[in-house]
């Protein structure tokens, strides 16, 4: 193949005479994009009952469907619903994935396996979609994990082992935004020491969290900014008060009013900017760029694919194709093989044991055939015997009955005297 | 005839003169997991600071932390009333990634303490017996659920027969009044279903006065008791309380529309301690010795030892030889009696 390669330091500025009208690209290009509509995918991790379904449906303003979890799961499992929204002209298909049962078990050393194994579905999914032959990936339902959620309980301290151990699993799978959940419980200066705390407990342990990014500079001061009130302290509510002459989402309590999106209350606002408002086409990018690159290397090497062969030269996917499909024609061979000399020797074996047992049978029959045979002569020798003891008892009888006639009267004269 | 008076009312006085000269003391274990403000809780009750120097573990210690069981004893007074408290804490508990049987080096701590009480109790000298039973353990469940966790069944499960539990809901102002119905009930029916014993409060006397017994019908249908506990002092509708402040309010914690504090300290120090001292000593201390002493008899038995080491009766129950043998003879009393009836029945057929 012929490969042209620019070079981009021979580049020529060029000025145009007029107006070209290719300014208009990122319009076409968002045109296209509202016509196919976008997907956003949240996974939300924390422990039952840490308010999840209620920060989705305030997020979102919308009551998504949820049932109360249960804290008896045996283990955790992954629970993900899709609804389509819209907003102006721009439909979203928004997947929200929930981890019912994290958090409740006795024993939680198998905890992240459900988690992790679902988002490596996803981006397996994906890549199989990939390879295929004829694949649509513009028609695609793509349902990675964009962004996870990870929801810490407001104990003041610091995070829970789980956490910790958890977000070390996650944090090169997806993008984590770590947030302080009901986070009215906790006071200002309490909430100051928590934060600090949590992210020098993040970084000393290696973990990586989304950062908002700052190359941008249309958005870099604004996210530079949010970046440092990381984890996000919020308190979600779907419930209204009236404050004053408005009606806000808030949470009423018997000493005062939490207004959701008071930004002195807590940093709902600052999520809601972030995460939706301003970084969401970010957060997919990254998603596609880092994340599922990175599965989809190590899954291919896994496989047996390389980028070079041994002399360093480049190889391509389809020579690497044949030679990987070679070799696994040959296996399915040599297997076919083994299976058929498996099967004649197992026939071999076979015969040879019905013949030995013909001729065990065999053995035995004739042993009884001579048995039979010893037992009617010994049979026939007794008759003889008996025929022969018949007759000399009745010789003897004949003998005794003459010898008795001759002689009758001397009885009754010994009988006189 | 006049009725000269006696004197003997006069006893309850003795008895609280004589008591006031001993002294009293209290063992209170408490238990949760890290960061439910147990040391808070604690300091709040007692109004004064048993935690000044801890040092708290970070996540990565507690992955694989284990249970310890740490005391604090302080000696206090109020109104020439001497207390010596102790405060069992138990930190650890829950904050593993593993929790298998984490409640294990806690019920082997009171079970320690019982067998130290029955050793002293059977000795010879027993002027000074110290009593290091713990008397009522605070289980502080988290207000973040929707009710008991597996952790918590199993805790409470393993030491409701041990000790008095009192159940608490910890943190309680993250909790709007409804919310705090719905989980007390909830938690209430998960204590029923699964069988757990909490720590009852006795019935009250029947010439009670009526707003004593209202009083007493009141704090019965509270519990478990949502509370908060403060370190700090905030102003407040112009005093000074112990209180939390926030950007939207002041939560006061003695403020009974705030929480339930005041029901729990006046229940667990005003009128409560001594009977939870009475029914950690009438019913969990003597569980604990009537097993101890089953045990070692049986095993006496089975060693073919004659003296035991501690003083106690002899077993006046039959054993089991000689039980299977009275039933034998019932038995055949009773064929014995059927025969002599159904012969009695012949008999009184034919003279018809």
């Amino acid at each position: 193949t012929c490969s042209q390669t620019f070079d981009f330091f021979s580049l020529r500025n060029l000025s145009l005479g007029g107006h070209v009208g290719f300014d208009s690209l990122p319009d076409q290009l968002v045109s296209k994009s509202v016509t196919q509509g976008f997907c956003f995918n949240i996974l939300c991790v924390g422990e039952t009952g840490i308010g999840k379904s209620t920060l989705m449906n305030t997020l979102f303003n919308t009551m998504f469907e949820n049932e109360e979890a249960s804290h008896y799961q045996n283990g955790v499992y992954l629970r993900p619903r899709t609804y389509d929204l819209q907003e102006s002209n721009v439909h979203l298909k928004l997947t929200i994935v929930d981890t019912v049962g994290f958090g409740d078990q006795i024993n939680k050393e198998d905890s992240y396996k459900p988690i992790v194994d679902y988002i490596d579905t996803q981006f397996e999914n994906y890549l199989q979609e990939e390879l295929k032959i004829k694949r649509s990936l513009f028609n695609y339902h793509d349902t990675r994990i964009h962004i996870c959620l990870y929801f810490i309980a407001p104990t003041g301290h610091s995070l829970k082992s789980l956490d910790l151990v958890t977000m070390k699993k996650l944090d090169s799978k997806v993008n984590i935004i770590p947030i302080i959940a009901k986070a009215d419980t906790i006071s200002k200066s309490e909430l100051h020491k928590f934060k600090i705390k949590i992210m020098s407990e993040l970084v000393s342990n290696g973990v990586q969290i989304y950062q908002f990014p700052t190359d941008d500079e249309a958005v870099s001061e604004i996210n530079a900014s949010m970046n440092a009130h990381l984890p996000f302290a919020v308190v979600g509510s779907v419930e209204e008060v009236k404050v004053g002459n408005k009606t806000v989402r808030a949470r009423q309590y018997p000493w005062g009013v939490v207004q959701v999106e008071n930004e002195s209350h807590c940093d709902f606002v600052k999520l809601r900017e972030m995460l939706i408002r301003v970084n969401m086409e970010d957060l997919r990018e990254q998603t596609h760029a880092r994340h599922y690159e990175l599965y989809r290397r190590c899954k291919l090497e896994e496989m047996g694919f390389k980028d070079t062969d041994p002399d360093s030269q480049p190889f391509s996917l389809q020579e690497t194709y044949e030679a990987k499909r070679k070799e696994f024609l040959g296996d399915l061979q040599r297997k076919e093989e083994e299976m058929r000399q498996m099967f004649v020797n197992k026939v071999k074996e076979t015969e040879a044991e019905l013949k030995e047992k013909e001729r065990e049978l065999h053995d035995k029959f004739e042993q009884l055939k001579r048995m039979h045979q010893e037992e009617k002569r010994k049979v026939e020798e007794k008759r003889r015997d008996l025929e022969e003891e018949m007759n000399a008892f009745n010789r003897k009888k004949v003998a005794a009955e003459t010898l008795s006639l001759s002689q009758p009267l001397k009885k009754d004269k010994d009988k006189k005297k | 005839n006049e009725k000269q008076y006696v004197g003997f009312a006069t006893l309850p006085n003795q008895v609280h003169r004589k008591s006031v000269k001993k002294g009293f003391d209290f063992t209170l274990m408490v238990a949760g997991e890290s960061g439910m403000g147990k040391s808070t809780l604690v300091n709040s009750l007692f109004l004064t600071d048993l935690y000044k120097d801890r040092k708290l573990l970070n996540a990565e210690e507690r992955i694989n932390q284990t249970v310890e069981i740490i005391k604090h004893t302080v000696d206090i007074e109020e109104k020439g009333v001497k207390l010596k408290l102790t405060i069992v804490d138990t930190p650890g508990f829950g904050d593993a990634v593993n929790n298998n049987e984490c409640w294990k080096p806690i019920t082997d701590y009171i079970d320690q303490q019982f067998e130290q009480y029955f050793r002293d109790e059977s000795g010879l000298n027993r002027k000074n017996i110290q009593d290091n039973r713990v008397h009522c353990c605070l289980y502080f469940i988290p207000p973040f659920g929707h009710g008991l966790r597996p952790v918590d069944v199993e805790f409470m499960k393993a030491l409701h027969e041990k000790v008095n539990i009192i159940p608490l809901i910890a943190k309680a102002d993250c909790l709007t009044p409804n919310e705090i119905k719905k989980l007390k009930d909830r938690i209430r029916e998960e204590i029923d279903k699964f069988g757990i014993k909490v720590y009852q409060f006795p019935e009250c006397d029947s010439d009670e006065d009526e707003e004593f017994k209202q009083l007493d019908k009141e704090l019965k249908e509270c519990t478990p008791f949502a509370v908060i506990g403060s370190n700090t002092v905030v102003e407040a509708r112009g005093q000074r309380v112990r209180g939390r402040l926030y950007p939207w309010g002041i939560v006061e914690v003695e403020n009974q529309s705030h929480c339930d504090f005041v029901k729990l300290r006046n229940m667990l120090i005003r009128s409560h301690m001594h009977d939870l001292k009475d029914v950690t000593c009438d019913v969990h201390y003597e569980n604990y010795r009537a097993q101890c002493i089953q045990e070692m008899t049986s095993k006496l038995a089975q060693d073919n030892r004659m003296e035991s080491p501690i003083p106690i009766l002899p077993l006046s129950t039959p054993d089991v030889d000689t039980e299977k043998l009275i039933k034998m003879k019932d038995e055949e009393l009773k064929r014995m009696q059927e025969m002599l009836n159904k012969m009695q029945q012949q008999m009184h057929e034919k003279d018809q």
